[in-house]
């Protein structure tokens, strides 16, 4: 346990959290990713936008393996992804992952929700996992609700609750697939708010969203993509006044209109 | 009603309207039977033709069952006419006699205080099992699946060495061998129909390959076509000193239907999971093993409930069919019990038919109450 996060540690001070080098990927005949390159800095905060079916999603999930790909390499906290079943694991171990549609798993607790996965992957006391998980609920603000299922709570509330229970195994990368797209409008601030505190204590975060507010206020970098390539990559203030390529400016003017 | 402003194209409500109790049409008994029984003309005709058809069947029924029925007797003259009971009913002085038979068939009589504590630890673990508050339901399963057998096996075959004598299953019968069959047959299919369904699912070709090749080999074929190559073919093949008994030859073919049966139920469950739960296991880093015990399956089983029960259902009738290869399940003790020419009279074979249907309906829609109520007790708690 001790010699692990030690490992951890040395990981977390390596410089690039998550390298992306050639990658391509093809679903059948259709090419989703063409020849990506990205290295994420270390708490780093990155921003991907960019119209539906560009691939956004699909590049996020490949870095932890969710999805597959056949061709190039990514290197998530110094640890190559290949098809060795140790590595996908210990690289899942330190990314978590928050989806569009939540994803709770609605026959426990939410309690038991975010204890799950450190005491069946990192083999933590029940006491101990459950003390963790209410300091993450307390901080994402629904300690009062640990004992409900999730189908009593709301979206918004669902959504934290997710947050809650990926922080839960103190990942060194969040992953942020379009958090708020299904939640009412009257839900995507506190999540949005959650996010927000969460930046800034300094974690890695990679979000696709269309959230151009939370990029401006939040991001280091902001990528655009379109149909399986980065097109773009800024910082936001120069992406959002002096897009670049003629692809971003019209998204930004179809989105910003 | 009161705060329309003046303005026709705007609206601002300035008395928010309370909640009122529904109008008495809809409420209270009137109100029940009025939209359950007397809604439209169509509805009120069936109402009617329904309580004429109850009693019309209901009346005789009790009569022969219950008024006129012989609860006393030894022997058939008792079911007869005769001078004091001209017209007699169904004769249950025949099932109190035989019902000894009924339960323990040929199980020696001084043993049978063997089969009460097997029932007796049967139903305690059950119990144990089914109760949702139950404590320590994990010790419950432990108990169940590990001691329970032990126990049972070694209560109801014998083991000489700390004087139990041994009873050859050919002296087992009746209540109890129905019981062990469906307890068996259930307690295998669940486990094995989902270590199937899962196979089914699989990567790997080979595992789905064998999976589908034995679910659709005994979904095809009858039970009775299992039983009887279980019990004749088997023997064939196997030298004899190998062979299994024959009560286990009729219990491996019956776990094994019911296991296909259970698979295909099982994979429907599996089918009825979002894809993103699999993937919120995988992205926390669970392994398949974790992935499906702690996160799919439970919510698999927990949407296939009624199909598992119905399965169960069925699974407990089919055992009847054990009597084909010369079992003597309840329904096979009470088939030679009503041949018994001291108790021939016209009512005996009815009266034990209905009450093996009794055995069998009261067993059954309790698996399905409970079924009911676990279903309403997980809903309650909002976790669909």
């Amino acid at each position: 346990m001790a010699q692990h996060c030690e490992d951890a540690g040395d990981r977390a001070r390596a410089e690039v959290a998550v390298e992306i080098i050639d990658l391509h990927k093809w679903y059948g005949d259709f090419h989703v990713l063409r020849d990506i390159n990205l290295k994420v800095g270390r708490g780093e905060r990155i921003v991907i936008c960019g119209p539906s079916g560009g691939g956004k999603s699909t590049l996020l999930r490949c870095i932890n393996r969710l999805e597959d790909w056949q061709r190039g390499r990514i290197v998530v906290d110094g640890i190559e992804l290949t098809d060795e079943p140790k590595h996908i694991v210990a690289v899942r171990r330190d990314v978590g992952m928050v989806f569009q549609q939540f994803n709770l798993f609605p026959h426990l607790t939410v309690l038991e929700n975010c204890t799950l996965a450190p005491i069946w992957v990192r083999r933590m006391p029940k006491h101990d996992a459950e003390a963790l998980a209410m300091r993450y609920l307390e901080r994402v603000k629904i300690p009062d609700q640990a004992h409900k299922y999730p189908a009593r709570l709301s979206g918004g509330q669902q959504q934290r609750v997710a947050i809650a229970r990926a922080l839960c195994m103190n990942p060194n990368i969040m992953l942020f697939d379009e958090p708020t797209s299904a939640l009412d409008p009257e839900m995507v601030k506190e999540v949005l708010d959650t996010m927000v505190a969460l930046a800034t204590d300094g974690i890695t975060m990679l979000v696709v969203s269309h959230e151009m507010g939370f990029a401006r206020q939040v991001a280091d970098r902001v990528i655009f993509m379109d149909e399986g390539q980065i097109v773009e990559i800024n910082e936001p203030k120069g992406f959002f006044d002096h897009p670049q390529h003629p692809r971003t400016r019209l998204f930004l003017e179809q989105i910003l209109r | 009603m009161t705060t329309i402003s003046d303005t026709p194209r705007s609206y601002l409500r300035q008395v928010p309207v309370g909640r009122l109790p529904p109008p008495t049409t809809q409420a209270g008994l009137f109100g029940w039977l009025r939209s359950n029984l007397f809604s439209t003309p169509g509805n009120i005709a069936l109402t009617i033709i329904c309580i004429l058809f109850i009693a019309w069947a209901v009346p005789p029924l009790l009569r022969f069952f219950l008024i006129d029925a012989v609860w006393t007797g030894t022997d058939r003259q008792a079911c007869l006419a005769s001078a004091t009971n001209p017209q007699p009913g169904a004769c249950w002085a025949f099932v109190r006699m035989w019902i000894s038979y009924f339960v323990y068939a040929f199980y020696p009589i001084d043993q049978r205080w063997r089969v009460d504590t097997f029932f007796l630890a049967l139903s305690f673990g059950a119990g144990w099992l089914l109760w949702p508050s139950a404590p320590r339901r994990d010790l419950g399963a432990v108990y169940f699946f590990v001691v329970l057998p032990i126990i049972s096996f070694v209560l109801l075959s014998g083991f000489p060495a700390i004087g139990l004598a041994a009873v050859p299953t050919s002296l087992w019968g009746g209540v109890l061998v129905t019981i062990v069959v469906a307890t068996v047959g259930m307690v295998v299919s669940l486990p094995l129909g989902i270590a199937l369904a899962l196979s089914r699912r699989s990567h790997i070709p080979v595992v789905r390959l064998l999976s589908v090749t034995f679910i659709e080999f005994v979904r095809g074929v009858p039970l009775i076509t299992v039983l009887f190559m279980a019990s004749v073919m088997l023997p064939l093949f196997v030298p004899e000193r190998f062979s299994p008994d024959k009560l286990v030859r009729a219990l491996i073919g019956v776990a094994l239907f019911a296991s296909a049966y259970m698979a295909e139920v099982v994979r429907g469950g599996l089918a009825a999971i979002p894809r993103g739960q699999y993937e919120a296991a995988r992205a926390l880093g669970l392994g398949y093993g974790r992935m499906m015990a702690l996160v799919v399956l439970p919510q698999a089983l927990r949407v296939t409930l009624p199909n598992i029960v119905n399965t169960f259902i069925g699974l407990f009738k089919d055992t009847t069919l054990v009597f084909i290869v010369g079992i003597f399940d309840f329904l096979g003790t009470v088939e030679a019990a009503r041949g018994d020419p001291k108790w021939a009279s016209p009512f005996t074979s009815v009266t034990g038919y209905v009450f093996a249907g009794l055995f069998y309906f009261i067993c059954c829609y309790g698996m399905s109450r409970y079924a009911r109520s676990v279903e309403a007790h997980l809903s309650r708690a909002g976790r669909s």
